[in-house]
Parts: C-alpha cells; structure tokens; sequence
C-alpha cells in the first residue's frame, strides 16, 4: 500500500524527518519498504526550487520558422516574462491565442531535467538554444521531464490555486511510503490507519476533523428514506448497509489533486465518481460501490428503487465490471434490486447498473460483509478486487455512514450533485463494544520489561483505546477496544500494542533462566548424521532433490512394464507442472537425472542423498515418511591427474559394494549381499542387502535399458538404494575392543578351487568357522578361472592370518588349523587346493 | 707366517679399496674378518706354531685386525657417504607439480549449515525435533490459530494433496507435535526439516526449502529471552555482525511476534540490491507462543509462556558465502556442491 506524504498531512503534524518516521514505523510492525521521492532533495532527480517553479503561459504565438513549433510567453513571477520555443501539442493547438492563464510547471536555464525524447532516465541541463533561430533559454516541462511519469505525452498543467513564481517541489513535492502490511488488518489498509499509527508513534495528535463530514454538514440520518427499499434479508452476512443518494452529477474527470494522490496512491484516476469511490476507500478503508440509480429497478407496486440484501439462488448469473458472465452458488451474497442482481456483495458491481457518462443520479453503497464470506466468494469467482480484499480482512462496521457522508459530499463538490437530504443506514449486526482486561503483571511477564502502568495507559489511549481501572481491583486495567480493531480480543493482544509502541529496539536481552527441559537421546538424526559422514568418507558428495516426482520418472526405471498405478501414489491437487506433481517414492530417478547433469561437465560422479519418500497409509490422511539412502557412482575411479597417466579404470559393481561395506563396517552392522533380480538392474550384478535377515535394499549395476531411458552413458552405473531407517535400526551397541596382539602373526596363503556356482561368500565363512579363534583375518586376494584348475571351477585365493593374543605360535599348531580349515572345505564343497 | 699374514693383510686393503657397494663390502668383511674369514683363521692357527712364536704372532695378528675392522668402518663409512650424496643428486622433484588428488566428498551446503544450526542451539539446551513434511490442513493451520478461511492463511501459497491434507509450508506444525508429545514437561527443541510452497522458481524463491523452527516453553519464558536467543545465534552463525534490530511483526501463531534483522553483511548496512537498498536483512521471524496455540499443544497459558521463531537455512547460507541464486540448492550441480 502506498501513502503519499501529502495525504498523511491531512491528519497529523508531522516534525520528524520521513526516514525517521518510516523506521519508527517499520519497527512498530507497519514495515516501509521503500520511499518515493518526488521532486524532493533526496529524489533521483530533485527539483532545483529557484529554477524550477509554477509558471503561467500567457499567451501562444506561431514560430516563424517552424509549422510545428510555438513561442510561448510565460509569467513566472518575475517582473518580465519569458518567451520558450515548444512543440507540445496541447499548445501547438492554442497558437494565436492571448490572455490566457494555463498554470504550467516552469523549468528555467541550469535546471536539471531527465530527457523527454530519450528512451531511458537520462539527466540533461537546461541551456541557452536557438530553435529555428529563435532563442530559448527555458522550457514548460512534462510529467515524464519531472521525473513523475514514464511516458511522454504533454506537458503538465496544474490547477488555477497553484502561485505563480512559487518552488514547484513546495507545491507538488512529496515523499510517498510503500508499506508491506504484515497480517490480516484491515485497519491499516488507510490513510487514516497509517495516520493512527504515526499519530501513536511519535507522540502527536490525529486530526479528526476531515473525517467529521456528519456533523460539519448537519446530515441526518433515517432508516426509512424516500428514495430507496432496502431490505438485508441475511444479516450474519451483512451486519449494516449504509447508503447515500447523490443527484444531478455531472460525470468528468476528477480535479488535478484527486488525480494526483490516487495515482501517487497506486490507483488510476477514471472519473470523478469512480475515483470518489477509490479515494474514501484508500482513506478510511471503506470499500463503496456506486450504481447508477436510474437503472435500478423496484419491486412491482413501489415507486422506489430496491436494494435486497440476500445469497444467490444456485445458479444465478450477472455479467460483473469486468464483462465476465458470473454464476453464483447459494453461499454467496448478492446485492440486488427489484429485477435481480446488480453486485456481487464486497467483491464487484455488475455490469448494468454501473456509472457511465450518462449518469445523473448516483446511489452510494457503503455497507459491511462478513469477512469469511467475502474471502471465499473472492476466491470461487477467481475476483481478487481491492474491495474483496479489504472485506476479506474485517472492515470496522462502524465505517459505513462516516465513509457514506465523506464521499457523498465529495461528490456534490466534484460533480456538481446535490446529496439528497437524508441517508438510509440498516445496522442489524451492531455489536456492544468489546472490554478486555488485563494486569501490567502479565505485561511484564510476558514482555520481560516493566512497561510503568502510565506508559501502558498512555500507549493505549493513543491507539484509541478507552483505559479504565477495572471495577474493585486496582491492579487490573479495563479496556475498551476501538471498532476499528476488530483484531483485539484477548490479553495478548494488548501485550503487543504495548511492546511494539514502547519498541521492542529498547528491550534488553536475558538468557532463559527457566529450567532446562530433561535432554533426550535422537539415533533418529545421529544416525543419518553418522551415514552422511561415513559416506563423505568414501569420497561420495551429498546432493538434496526435489521431493516432487512425476509416475512417468518413476516409470522410467522398469521399461517395457505398464506405467506404476498413480492410485497408489500421493499427488498434488494443484501442482506447478506435471513434471512435479508426485511425492516420489524412490530416491533414484531424481538422482539419476543428476547424474546425467552432472556427466555433462564431470567424468567421476559418486553421489549420495538421504530423503524421505511417501507412501500412502490406508485409511490415515497422512503417509508414512521412510527415509531412503540412495548412492549412485559412475565414471572413471581416480580423478585424472599427471600422476595417473589416462588410466580410466571404470567404477563398476565393486567399487559401490565397497563403499556400502565401509558404510555398514562404520555402523557395526553385519550385512549379507545375496543375488537378486530387479527390473532396474543388470541381471548378474544386482545384489539384495539383507541384514539378519530382513532385507533392507538393493545394490548392483544400473540395467543397460534403464541406463538408456535416462540417458546416460554406456558404462557401468551404479545404484544403491538402502531403507535408512530399517538399517539404522540394526544399528550394534559400541563395539568392544579386540586386544592388539604384541605375537607375531603368522601369514599363509590358501588357493581353494570350488565349482564356479559356489559363492565366495559361502567358501569365507567355512573358512572362518573352521579357523576360530586363531584364524584372525581372512582376505581373498585372487580369483582365477582357467586351464590350471579345469572347466567349470575357479580358484579362491586367501591370505590367511594367524595369531594368539598370548603367545607366539608354533608351525604345528598353525598346520593343524589350516588342517581344520582344508577338511571342513572339502567336506562341504568338494574343495580343492591349488600348486 | 708372519709373512703370510702380511700378504693377507695387504690383499685385503687393497681389495677393500675397490669395493663400491654396501654389498660387496659385506661379503669382503665375511671373507677376512667373518667367522671363517682369513684372518679369523690365522688367529685360530696360533696353536700350531712353537710357543716362542705365539706371542709374536699373536699381537701381530690381533694388530693386523683391528687394523682391518678400523679400514673397514672407514669404507663403510665413506660407501654410506656415497649413497646419501647420490640420493640427494637424484631424488630431486619439481616441487611446483600439483600433488596427487584425493577427490574428497562434500556434505550439501544444506546440510554443512544445518549442522552448524543445530551446533549453535544445542549449546542453549535446543534439540532437535522431526516432524512430517505432508501434513494436515488442521496441523498447518488450524491449531496454529488458523482456522479455515482465516485471512491469515493468504501468506502461504499451499500445495494441496487432498481435502484436509497439504505440504507443510512451515516447520511451524511440528510445535503442536511437540507439545503434545511432550506436555507438561517444559520443551526447548528446534524443528529442522524441508517445506514447500506453491510459488514459481525464482532467483529468490523455491518450492522447496529448508527451515529451523525453534520453540521454548516453560513457567517463565519472556520476550527478552527469545531476543536474547535470537541475538546469541545471530552472533554465532553469522560471526561478529554488526548490529541486530527487532521489529514488530505479525504471525498468526505468536503474539506478540516480530522480525529479527541483522545489518546487511554485505553492503554493511549502506544499502544495496540484496538488502532492498534498507540496509537490514530479515534472518528470523519470531514471537511468544500464542496462547491459543499454547493450549493447543495442551498447555495453560496462564501458568506456561513460550516462544518460537522461525529461520530459513538457504537464505542464511546464501548470505554467509555469497549465493546470488537459490536454485543452485536443489540443481545439484557439482561443481557448485563441491565449492563447499
């Protein structure tokens, strides 16, 4: 919302300079984004007050060298007048003419100007010219010359009041402030609102006599007016329908300061009975409506137009402002008149009965809607309007006659109309007054200052609040909150009006002297914390995805198959695209589609995310949120460099088993990889990882197909995806040391030869059952298949290690060992040994 | 045999003089001075000669040894000389060659700043507390002191995902968890974790983002705790800034609720493009609990008080390390991710 400077002087005298003004404000909860200079000295461009000044064109004289240019004699307030060369137009037209009394913005030599014909904002210096030979040292400057507008249309004429020789930026220098209201509050979406505050806020009084158009004009008010049938037939929608009855208008363009301030304020001025209407709205906050009182229609058997208050019948249609056909549902509240609906009640008029050029008599609407009500008609029709949106944030009831008057008398000075004598004003949802009482105890103990009791009550009354001492208990303050704050209901409420006046940049800061809640264990975030290390470790990076997928990205991963069923997916009601418009339930398409990015401009990617993924509950609103871990890595091993001569040795199956090896050995859990099909993977390189025998996620090779569906390369990819929480469950307690021996162990090597389908799983842990407790390490350090061993076989080779944690082994106990180990293979796996 | 001992003596020398290696040497001190050695074995034949002799022999002989032992040590000596010097003349490197890449792993940006969140309030007794990211409208909203329709609700542009269910907008949901998990106990907890908006990708905004909730509640909370709260992470996080200010604000959920902004670090305050030209950045929105909310969450607020705020982890890691663009968070691009 914007607020010029100029309008907020109506109401308050204001002695500090705006920038402090602006900071008061924002730091009491009204935030001033920005502010607008016009003309002043902290204006992009300020405008010189000797050189530039309200000037009068006297009288227009061709060029005598140009079609398309005209002398021009301006009285700027000095003894002599000066002669400017000029084209604008509205000028051009008026060549011959004498004794005139345009009041122009007049610009002499040294003033600084933006160019008018340039394209952009570029500063010029007036200087001394000859056009067509005829000097010119001045000029009558445009809006877009002064720095007010963009475009370049004519010049500015200013209204008759404007002193000639007077500083224009004196007569039409502003500073406007741009607020971003923070919250549903209607109150401050006003000129008056905003007044209130600053009012507050630096200690000074409210002007209210502007307001006070009741009583300066003697208006008297009736329910039951000559000109009108009104009838509210739901009044929980509409508490009170105020309205006024303007004759004989003459329907014109507003007068230059109207225009000014609304467009100042944000608002184009159309013409002066809509802008009258957008004017006391931007004032008091009190949306009005105008219809044109001659096309409303009466109920059969009355002389008087009616006004019915009442929902739509389901179905209804209008044609509102904007030329769009409405149909309206049996919640939503229509203005109407004997003939049927005229306006959509708070949100926009219709069509037919708007004020056009023709119109002489005006009726006024200024009435009050339930603000739920409002919002939500707002929102079926798609109709955000100004209106709606101040309806939608609770609108003081008690606006309605007081904005009635206000624009009613407005309208009789700018168009010429006469207000008919009397005001119509049905109120049935008058409220009492609210009281809400409160202890500066609890002030203090919430705030943590001690507010004095004085400051509070003065703090309030200048809010508009009524403070009174609460009947027999002195220690409790009784106040009565002003209809406008429609927001104050409760203790609370009261504590921020004090904290935020007093200033929040006063209080102190304390440390919590309130007891520290009992600390609580969380495996839950250790845990994830403990993987992403571990993984870090092993030179993965971590990456965060979006959690919105789409089914066809998921699909993606098992082509050939029918699309997975979007039934069994959560999806948006409103998504951005249809590329995010699902909640994902596998890490790996979004993390694939990086990888493909990344390969664009990186050869080596090993990647990691920890996410959660959604999967729908029956019979519960909300899903369960597991959370995945997802490893990916492609690409070259090492990192190239001058040390590692273009030895591109691809990452493959083992490389990614190795990192999920480190990452279970990091969190003491036992795992077991087992051979598994999965329609993602490669068939033969595709492991299920089960811990005691739950199976907890798959490892492998990304399959050739799916490789291709996301477009990624012809070389291994490889792809992890892990149930993060069932593997943390698995978790083991701390480890218990093993004692370092200070024996020397003893290493022999052990070639076993089984058949080919014998995993190497199963030929280690024969190994190790049989060669406990001496057998303190096992590690296979080759597998060969070939003519030595024969067909169908391969060759296991193992660096055993020996050790006693007290004692220095002999060669016969480690040969009886190894003699255990040998028989127990042979025995279980027809196990040779080979050389 | 006196003679014979000095023909052994000189052979020896002399052969010593040629040997080149380590090696050699220690086969040239087997062959003289080792258990069968030459000399080793003329002192053994000391028994063979007449008594009048053995003594003569015998100091010539032991003589001739230790003569040999002190040439060998010599060698030994100068041959290890030799190696050093020859490594030393060989082994040089081009010590301006880049070293071998290690191709360490990166935590996410997120992630690095998260932690150093969560470093900073633990040591003010917060801990960490994990809520839903899709939750219900009445979670989200209503007993935030929302309730359908309330104008309010305009300040979250919401995805939807069926009637009563949404993405959570805030961390703000998880307090009511929290509460009523843990009432009557008093609660000091951050609420780390990702929300969503329904707002185009910008420069500025995302759909997705993280935020840090944080919530106290206890028998005497007060505003000056939250500012004071407020200013210690501040402090921390951002390093020694220069000055904090608190504004009034307005949240549904707190009253009274403000903002907490820091003197922009970039421009110091002077104003420019990242500040809006005001100079002060907005890091936390904040407030004591509202006692709706607080019963809500089933505690009294005339005998409880609390308050929360609310932080973004993008837009103080944005500042921190000069981001210009909040896509780059979820765009995953390496060579962005590995800066950090």
């Amino acid at each position: 919302m914007k607020v010029p400077m100029s309008w907020l002087e109506d109401y308050i005298d204001i002695d500090v300079p705006v920038e402090d003004l602006a900071e008061r404000m924002t730091l009491a909860g009204l935030e001033v984004e920005s502010i607008e200079y016009v003309g002043l000295p902290q204006a992009e461009l300020p405008w010189d007050p000797e050189k530039i000044v309200v000037g009068e064109v006297r009288s227009v004289r061709p060029h005598p060298n140009a079609d398309r240019l005209v002398l021009v004699e301006v009285d700027y307030g000095e003894p002599d007048t000066e002669v400017v060369v000029t084209g604008a137009p509205s000028l051009l037209k008026r060549a011959g003419e004498d004794e005139l009394h345009l009041k122009v913005a007049f610009a002499m030599e040294g003033a600084r100007l933006y160019d008018g014909h340039g394209s952009g904002r570029e500063v010029l210096t007036l200087g001394k010219v000859k056009i067509r030979g005829v000097p010119s040292r001045a000029m009558v400057a445009s809006e877009k010359e002064l720095g007010i507008s963009e475009e370049q249309v004519d010049i500015i004429y200013l209204p008759e009041d404007a002193l000639v020789g007077m500083p224009l930026v004196e007569y039409m220098g502003d500073a406007i402030l741009e607020f971003d209201i923070k919250g549903p509050f209607a109150h401050l979406n006003s000129v008056i609102g905003v007044a209130r505050e600053a009012a507050a806020l630096v200690d000074v009084p409210l002007r209210r006599d502007v307001l006070e158009e009741l009583e300066r004009h003697g208006t008297e008010l009736s329910s039951e007016p000559d000109y009108l049938n009104l009838e509210i037939l739901d009044p929980s929608l509409c508490p009170r329908y105020s309205a006024a009855l303007i004759n004989d208008v003459e329907v014109r363009p507003s007068p230059f300061w109207m225009q000014l301030r609304l467009r100042r304020a944000g608002v184009r001025p159309i013409n002066n009975i809509v802008d009258v209407t957008n004017y006391v709205m931007l004032e008091l906050g009190q949306p009005l409506h105008a219809f044109d009182y001659d096309l409303l229609r009466s109920r059969p058997g009355d002389e008087r137009p009616a006004i019915i208050v009442r929902r739509a019948e389901p179905g209804e249609q209008m044609r509102t402002l904007d030329g769009q056909m409405r149909v309206f549902d049996d919640r939503m509240l229509l203005i109407t008149d004997g003939g049927g609906p005229v306006a959509v009640a708070g949100v926009m008029g219709g069509e037919e009965s708007e004020v056009s050029q023709e119109t002489t008599d005006v009726l006024l609407e200024a009435a009050n809607f339930d603000y739920l009500n409002v919002r939500r008609t707002s929102r079926e029709l798609g109709l955000a309007t100004e209106s709606a949106q101040r309806f939608g944030r609770q609108v003081d009831p008690e606006l309605t006659v007081k904005a009635a008057a206000r624009a009613a008398y407005l309208m009789r000075d700018l168009a010429d109309g006469e207000v008919a004598h009397v005001m119509d004003d049905l109120f049935p949802g008058r409220e009492p007054r609210r009281v809400v009482r409160i202890q500066p105890a609890h002030i203090a103990r919430i705030l943590g200052v001690e507010v004095p009791t004085d400051d509070i009550v003065r703090i309030l009354t200048s809010l508009e609040f009524e403070v009174a001492e609460s009947d027999g208990d002195p220690d409790t303050l009784a106040v009565t909150v002003p209809s406008h704050r429609r927001d104050v209901t409760r203790p609370a409420d009261l504590v921020e009006e004090v904290g935020r006046i007093w200033g929040y940049d006063r209080f102190p800061t304390t440390r919590m002297r309130d007891e520290l809640p009992p600390q609580r264990e969380n495996p839950r975030l250790e845990g994830a914390e403990r993987v992403r290390d571990l993984l870090v470790g092993c030179r993965l990076d971590e990456v965060i995805t979006y959690s919105l997928g789409s089914i066809q990205d998921e699909g993606r991963l098992h082509p050939g198959t029918p699309r997975p069923d979007a039934d069994a997916y959560l999806r948006l009601r409103n998504p951005l695209s249809s590329a995010q418009d699902t909640l994902r339930q596998t890490l790996l398409p979004s993390l694939l589609e990086t990888v493909r990015q990344n390969l664009r401009f990186v050869d080596r990617v090993a990647l990691f995310e920890i996410g959660r993924i959604y999967l729908p509950v029956k019979g519960s609103p909300l899903p369960e949120e597991p959370r995945r871990l997802g490893i990916v890595m492609t690409g070259p091993r090492e990192e190239p460099s001058w040390l590692q001569h273009q030895d591109p040795t691809l990452m493959g199956f083992f490389d990614l088993k190795g990192v999920v090896e480190t990452l279970l050995n990091g969190l003491a859990v036992e795992g077991a990889f087992e051979p598994a099909a999965q329609a993602a993977f490669h068939p033969g390189r595709c492991a299920q990882l089960t811990v005691d025998g739950d199976s907890i996620g798959t490892v492998g090779e990304l399959h050739p197909l799916v490789r291709e569906t996301f477009q990624l390369p012809d070389q291994p990819v490889c792809v992890s995806e892990i149930d993060l929480d069932g593997l943390l469950a698995h978790c083991g307690p701390p480890r218990e040391m093993a004692p370092v021996s200070a024996h020397p162990p003893i290493y022999e090597d052990l070639a076993v030869v089984v058949d080919e389908e014998i995993p190497a799983a199963r030929v280690r842990d024969l190994i190790v059952e049989a060669g406990a407790p001496l057998l303190r390490s096992v590690a296979l350090f080759d597998v060969y298949r070939g003519p030595q061993v024969g067909a169908g076989r391969k060759s296991l080779a193992h660096r055993l290690t020996y050790q006693a944690a007290d004692r220095t082994l002999t060669d016969r106990e480690v040969a009886q060992v190894r003699e255990a180990i040998v028989s127990q293979l042979t025995r279980e796996l027809d196990a040779t040994l080979r050389g | 045999m006196l003679d014979e001992l000095r023909q052994v003596e000189e052979e020896a020398r002399s052969s010593l003089r040629v040997v080149q290696s380590g090696e050699n040497l220690e086969i040239w001190r087997r062959r003289y001075l080792g258990k069968n050695g030459a000399l080793t074995e003329m002192l053994r034949s000391v028994g063979d000669l007449p008594k009048d002799e053995r003594p003569a022999f015998g100091r010539a002989a032991n003589e001739a040894k230790r003569g040999l032992e002190e040439a060998f040590q010599r060698r030994a000596d100068e041959l290890e000389r030799q190696d050093t010097e020859r490594e030393l003349r060989g082994g040089s490197v081009d010590v301006t060659l880049p070293g071998r890449p290690i191709g360490p792993g990166h935590l996410h940006i997120t992630t690095q700043t998260l932690r150093q969140i969560y470093a900073i309030f633990a040591d003010m007794g917060f801990q960490v507390y994990e809520a839903p990211e899709v939750e219900t409208d009445e979670l989200n909203f209503g007993l935030l002191n929302m309730p359908p329709d309330h104008p309010a609700r305009d300040m979250w542009d919401t995805f939807w995902v069926e009637e009563g269910v949404v993405m959570r907008t805030h961390t703000s949901p998880g307090q009511i968890r929290a509460m009523r998990e843990y009432c009557p106990e008093p609660i000091r907890v951050i609420l780390p974790g990702k929300c969503y908006r329904y707002e185009q990708v910008s420069a500025r905004s995302e759909h997705q983002f993280y935020q840090v909730e944080g919530l106290a509640v206890g028998h005497d909370i007060r505003m000056t705790d939250l500012i004071g709260t407020l200013t210690e992470f501040a402090r921390r996080f951002y390093g020694g800034v220069g000055r904090l200010r608190m504004r009034g604000s307005y949240f549904p959920f707190t009253e009274p609720s403000i903002e907490a902004d820091i003197e922009c670090i970039l421009c110091e305050g002077l104003g420019c493009r990242v500040c809006k030209n005001s100079g002060w950045l907005e890091i936390a929105g904040a407030g004591m609990v509202h006692p709706v909310v607080l019963e809500n969450g089933g505690y009294d607020p005339t005998e409880w008080s609390g308050f929360a705020f609310g932080t973004g982890v993008e837009r103080p890691a944005m500042l921190k390390h000069g981001i210009d663009d909040i896509r780059l968070f979820y765009g995953n691009d390496l060579r962005f991710l590995r800066q950090f």
